[in-house]
């Protein structure tokens, strides 16, 4: 069984990164190949040739086929085969699994699961990232680790102070408490951190040009189990929302990841920052983008050692758990009650039985 | 274990209510302490300072509520969500 929820949409890729050309890419265990039609339509299929197994990620994408790079099995994007070599008759057998694949707020998702239970009114929004009153930096980096720890990771941001000091972490992000909210019935868990009086780390300093102390929300949504999204507002100190009106004075940043299972000890960490400031500036962007990148590999660095910490512990070691994870270990009770649903024989996404017990 | 009648009254600021689902738990940490006050989405509070702990009277409360009991509606979402959420709609 694996450790993450089957009959699920998951991120494959960047709307961006299938464009022209064949994209190999592991999801789920599940090796896949992508490419993008002449009409613009995105295809997901297995990638291994039904023959000999041969990627076809390494083989040959003409007018809208991939032509396999050992022998020349033929597919369409459906999968059917539809050329062999000195075949006169195709094999019935001869075709490859597609999976349905659906394009969102510059993403490429793919449904693993049940393809009959493949739902494209479940996947949850990030519609910033698509659009003209945000400028976004984005990016992906693999893991060398079970995609559970980037939850865990995501879930309490007390890290930042110690993890990623000098950058986004301040000594107020460990110290003030959190409210954490679970929709049973959308499988959600929302994290709210709201710092009415806090020091202005450099990458929001730097990037806002705030001079002094802040008032800095942190507003986590996590849809369970591929998309994560951190509402950050900040403000100068004293500054709150309008009761009406836009809420023009406060500085907005969308953080955004993908949280994509490559194997059960791999994970893609497709990760975004989305600003409704400075729109365009480059060297706003150029900022952004290369300190979130550092901030990035400083989690990635970690989670890659605790990865070899967790595969090489006792059996039954036992975590402490404190306040501050209340809301990772209802991620954690989420992802659960939903694998559980995923193997159920007759799965139903939108209908999962609760699984109440344990965390 | 017998509920207690009047509500816990956690010490926190806004935002009151951030989820508006039908069947929302909400844990909150009373400010200045280690107390987390966890309430079932049928409205009734539990204090615990073992997060875990909180979470399994939660899961737990009572096993006999279906969804069919959850109150009716909710309270808007606060601050930059509300936003996010008016540009899904868009």
């Amino acid at each position: 069984m694996p450790s993450w929820p089957l009959n699920q949409w998951y991120i494959a890729a960047y709307s961006s990164e299938i464009e022209e050309g064949l994209l190999g890419r592991t999801i789920c265990d599940e090796p896949l190949v992508f490419y993008r039609t002449s009409e613009g339509e995105v295809v997901g299929l297995a990638d291994r040739c039904v023959h000999r197994r041969y990627p076809l990620s390494l083989s040959h994408l003409k007018d809208d086929q991939i032509i396999c790079g050992y022998h020349g099995f033929t597919y369409d994007k459906s999968g059917s085969c539809v050329a062999a070599p000195a075949q006169k008759r195709i094999p019935r057998a001869a075709r490859v699994p597609s999976f349905p694949v659906h394009e969102q707020d510059s993403f490429v998702w793919v449904w693993i699961g049940d393809s009959d239970l493949a739902d494209t009114a479940l996947i949850p929004r990030a519609p910033w990232l698509d659009s003209p009153d945000y400028t976004v930096v984005r990016g992906r980096e693999p893991i060398q680790g079970r995609y559970g720890l980037l939850v865990d990771n995501l879930m309490d941001l007390s890290h930042e102070t110690y993890l990623h000091g000098g950058y986004i972490g301040t000594p107020e992000v460990a110290e003030t408490p959190i409210t954490t909210e679970v929709d049973e019935e959308a499988n959600v868990v929302y994290v709210s951190r709201h710092m009415d009086d806090a020091e202005c780390p450099p990458f929001y300093a730097n990037s806002t040009g705030i001079g002094g102390r802040i008032i800095r929300w942190q507003d986590v949504e996590y849809h369970a189990p591929c998309l994560y999204l951190l509402h950050s507002r900040i403000a100068p100190a004293g500054v709150l929302p309008p009761e009406d009106g836009p809420d023009d004075k406060a500085f907005h940043v969308e953080v955004t990841y993908g949280i994509t299972p490559e194997t059960e000890h791999s994970t893609h960490d497709f990760w975004m920052v989305a600003r409704d400031f400075a729109l365009g500036d480059e060297k706003v962007t150029e900022y952004l983008a290369t300190n979130n990148h550092t901030v990035v590999m400083q989690d990635v660095v970690a989670l890659n050692i605790l990865e070899e910490v967790v595969e090489g512990e006792k059996e039954n070691y036992q975590e402490l758990s404190i306040n501050i994870d209340t809301g990772g270990l209802a991620a954690r009770r989420i992802l659960k009650k939903l694998i559980a649903a995923g193997e159920a024989p007759s799965a139903a996404p939108a209908a999962a039985p609760a699984v109440a017990g344990t965390v | 274990m017998a509920e207690p009648h009047t509500p816990v009254r956690a010490d926190l600021p806004p935002p009151s209510r951030m989820l508006t689902g039908r069947t929302v738990y909400r844990v909150v940490w009373k400010l200045n302490t280690d107390v987390l006050v966890g309430y079932c989405w049928c409205g009734v509070p539990h204090e615990a300072t073992d997060p875990i702990e909180l979470w399994d009277w939660l899961l737990a409360h009572p096993d006999t509520h279906g969804p069919g009991d959850a109150p009716d509606g909710g309270t808007p979402p606060v601050g930059s969500d509300s936003a996010v959420r008016e540009l899904v709609k868009s």
